[in-house]
């Protein structure tokens, strides 16, 4: 017989080791979202540089051309430049998209003078210094040269860097320069690929889910179904990405990089989970009430309609919702259709070539530029939190509109 | 006139044939009383039904027929060129062509008359298209409109129509599992074509690369896959063997030990690491785990630690499916029957004991079968061996080494650009194949053993 007191140490260190399983998973968690909500808080402020701006004429923003005009202002704040060299230095401190500020701010005062300190987009590398990601080593930071330094030691001095509101990166679309650079793209992207996604599996789902539970006599087809749609859920999202491939694109001759193929293909992966979801709904109903029905004279597809599936309903949305919160957050199948490309222009319908905001994630992720890092992670941000909201709003649901019986 | 136009047109018949229809009924029960055998609205569904479905089946056999016809009669144009993959580039350049965009296609003599007559075979057949549907259409208004009596069964025949719309919807499924076997099988058939079978599933040598000159080193590729399964499974161990353990053990605490609420909130915390998209991870290998574990290889000093190496891609895999296991095991386990468990703690045996010699074999069946399916999920994630694993194919077992796996070179093969027909292209299917494959038999097996167990205490 066993010592009771190694019985005892054994029985602890057994909780031990279930205790420290569930708290690594935990602070596994924690680490993640801790580092990914550290890096990314910093990308929603932006480093701008003010530049004093002074236009005695009144202002035809027609006849000027803001480019020339800008760095001629800027030249005028720093009349000591006068090579070439050190003139492109100091314009090498601001973003392109500093230009349509500038013609913006010309726009707005159109027939006007203008003598004030405007702030204008900083560079990607001035960005990351003035927020500290890049130290000063020695006499350059990061991609920062010595030269570039000096002068923007200058504008420090005067407490002209300032760190504003990033507009660009919930309203602007992709850019290949990280201080433009924007998610807006890609979320209408997702928002398509999505609606058609919830357009195409949420009725075909539905009414498949009626028919197995309610409908399908016991026999070999009804179980070949079954077990087919049990054995969908678990296939690789990729193998999706290529049949999306082979019949939407190369069969169908579909457009690529289109937001409806995404959304088909996106579909037919959640297909599976509202069927799983609809069916245990519809099977929590209780018969009772389908026989009330059909005892009072309803036919059997009046009894579904009217009685079942509004009382299944919570249920259904709620596997629903889940079902699409993972169509979302996936990728791969994305990249099988070429959602990957570089796009510019915010997609205006389900038909233009768009990227979803995972794959935008993954297109910042492997950009060389490390000014990325924040970017990608402020998108990640955005991401996690609509995820959150939406299982927030099915847990809602779920303890809100389903009935005990 | 375009297509939309005539769908439009088809779908206001139909609301029309619906409104007549019901008030046809509506005005024979107001006539007859309660002897009507359907209610009006479903006389209305019914038509509607009946009027719709006629031009919808003919505009979608028509779509098919023109464009086989179509095509036939341009390759009449372009009859000259034997290779049939350029005759399609014309015959496409053709009917995409535009006014005003300059086509490649267009260096080709016949090229113009062949627009102009595609042009004027498309109108001619648009003009009779809406016709033919829109004259069908109103023959099945009237049709239908005719049929409606007071003992025509409505309800029951438009019952029967949805009756039929759910079973083809149930169907669908299964297409959509033959859709991927037919046309992952389809690509793997010509990819083996290229390349034999043996050479595919026992070569050694992975370089999927094929240069564009002839004379170039290694110019044919090469397309030994084992180096990418050992690459797989490799990773998929190390993911395994960091998930089995910290999942089974919280499963055990969860069920176990937990009062309820740690477990009420200790549960959804675990199952939030499901809900992170797998990009995510990926991201989170790259700019954290990676780095971690390079200072931990320079620390101990390990050499050829690469970058990229499996233990990188492995661990965040793990991490990944912690979620899968803990709550799949956690079910098995409290499936057991409590009367087995209170047996033993009666009979003085601690919980510990318990439950590695009651409850863990009880629930060996559910709990083999969870690990199972977290280890399909591993072989077939994407986006975490993506951004985290390398590209090189290394025939190696040493968790230090970059390896690749089946998903890495599907993305990799098949993003950027890409020649449809090429070895390359098509060895992408061929791997996806056995990935299918080798998923559905480990769901299979698992699933059917979580069944049986299953039905053992019921």
């Amino acid at each position: 017989m066993n010592n009771i007191l190694s019985r005892n140490n054994a029985e602890k260190r057994f909780k031990v080791y279930g205790v420290l399983a569930v708290s690594t998973a935990i602070i596994l968690l924690g680490i993640l979202l801790f580092k990914i909500f550290s890096t990314g808080i910093s990308a929603f402020n932006q480093s701008y540089i003010g530049v004093k701006i002074e236009i005695n004429n009144e202002i035809n923003s027609s006849e000027i051309d803001p480019r020339t005009e800008l760095r001629q202002q800027l030249r005028n704040m720093f009349p000591e430049l006068t090579t070439r060299a050190e003139k492109r230095t100091l314009y090498s401190l601001f973003s392109s998209g500093a230009t349509y500020e500038f013609e913006d701010l010309l726009k707005t005062n159109e027939g006007k003078t203008i003598n004030d300190y405007y702030y204008f987009l900083a560079s990607d590398d001035v960005d990351m210094y003035v927020k500290g990601t890049v130290k000063r080593e020695g006499d350059s930071a990061g991609r920062l040269m010595s030269d570039q330094l000096k002068i923007l030691d200058q504008f420090e001095e005067q407490n002209l860097v300032e760190l504003h509101i990033n507009k660009y990166l919930l309203a602007g679309a992709d850019s290949r320069e990280p201080e433009m650079a924007g998610i807006k793209g890609a979320i209408y992207g997702t928002f398509y690929a999505i609606l058609i996604a919830f357009i195409t599996s949420f009725p075909l789902g539905v009414l498949t889910a009626i028919y197995l539970e309610k409908l399908a006599k016991k026999n070999r087809i009804s179980d070949i179904i079954e077990t087919n749609i049990n054995n969908l859920a678990a296939v690789p999202s990729i193998v999706f990405g290529l049949l999306g491939l082979a019949i939407f694109l190369n069969f169908f001759n579909l457009p690529r990089s289109a937001p409806l193929v995404g959304g088909l293909t996106l579909g037919l992966m959640t297909l599976p989970t509202i069927v799983i979801a609809a069916r245990s709904a519809i099977k929590s109903v209780p018969p009772s009430i389908e026989e009330a029905a059909i005892g009072l004279g309803s036919s059997n597809v009046q009894t579904i309609f009217n009685f079942t599936l509004p009382l299944a309903m919570p249920g259904i949305l709620t596997g629903t919702i889940i079902g699409i919160a993972q169509a979302i957050g996936e990728t791969a199948p994305l990249l099988m259709i070429g959602m990957v490309a570089f796009v510019v222009d915010i997609p205006g319908g389900p038909m233009d070539p768009a990227t979803a905001l995972p794959v935008q994630i993954y297109l910042w992720a492997d950009s060389p530029e490390r000014a990325f890092v924040e970017r990608t992670s402020a998108a990640i941000m955005v991401l996690l939190i609509f995820l959150f909201l939406l299982n927030i709003t099915a847990v809602y649901l779920r303890k809100k509109l389903e009935k005990k019986w | 006139m375009s297509i939309e136009f005539i769908l439009l047109t088809i779908i206001g018949l139909s609301a029309y044939s619906f409104y007549i229809s019901k008030k046809k009924a509506a005005a024979i029960s107001a006539i007859n009383g309660a002897e009507i055998h359907s209610q009006p609205n479903y006389h209305g569904m019914y038509a509607a039904f009946l009027t719709i479905s006629p031009a919808l089946v003919l505009l979608i056999v028509w779509s098919f027929i023109e464009d086989t016809i179509i095509t036939m009669r341009l390759r009449d144009y372009f009859s000259d060129i034997t290779e049939p993959s350029i005759a399609n580039f014309y015959i496409e350049g053709v009917i995409n062509f535009v006014d005003d965009v300059n086509s490649k296609a267009m260096d080709h003599v016949n090229f113009f008359t062949a627009t102009e007559y595609y042009k004027s075979t498309m109108h001619l057949n648009l003009l009779l298209k809406s016709i033919v549907l829109v004259m069908l259409t109103i023959i099945a208004l009237r049709y239908s409109f005719k049929l409606i009596s007071a003992d025509f069964k409505a309800r029951d025949l438009f019952e029967d129509v949805v009756i039929k719309v759910m079973n083809i919807a149930s169907i669908f499924a299964i297409f959509i599992t033959i859709g991927i076997v037919l046309s992952l099988l389809f690509e793997t058939l010509r990819f083996f074509e290229s390349v034999p079978v043996q050479d595919f599933l026992f070569g050694t040598h992975w370089s999927p690369q094929m240069s564009i000159r002839e004379d170039q080193v290694g110019s044919s590729g090469s397309f030994g896959a084992v180096p990418v399964f050992t690459g797989t499974i490799l990773i998929s161990i190390i993911a395994m063997s960091v998930a089995g353990p910290i999942g089974l053990f919280s499963a055990i605490y969860l069920s176990q030990y937990a009062s309820n609420r740690v477990r009420s909130f200790a549960k959804p915390i675990i199952e939030v690491l499901a809900g992170i998209p797998t990009v995510v991870y990926g991201f989170f290998a790259v700019i954290t785990v990676g780095p971690f574990f390079r200072e931990m290889g320079i620390f101990f000093d390990i050499e050829g630690f690469s970058s990229e190496s499996a233990l990188i891609a492995g661990s965040v895999l793990g991490i990944m499916i912690i979620p899968f296991i803990a709550s799949l095991t956690d079910d098995a386990l409290s499936a057991v029957p409590r009367s087995l468990k209170e047996g033993s703690l009666a009979m003085g045996a601690t919980l510990s004991e318990t439950t590695t010699r009651v409850i863990i074999p009880a629930s060996f069946h559910g709990i083999v079968g969870s690990f199972l399916l977290a280890f399909s999920r591993a072989i077939g994630e994407t986006m975490i061996v993506v951004m985290a694993a390398g590209f090189a194919a290394n025939l190696t077992a040493n968790p230090f080494d970059a390896v690749t796996t089946v998903t890495v070179q599907i993305v990799g093969l098949l993003t950027g650009d890409q020649e449809f027909d090429s070895a390359k292209t098509l060895s992408a299917f061929a791997l996806a194949f056995v990935l299918f494959f080798l998923t559905l038999i480990l769901n299979v097996i698992s699933l059917s053993i979580v069944k049986k167990y299953r039905e053992q205490y019921e």
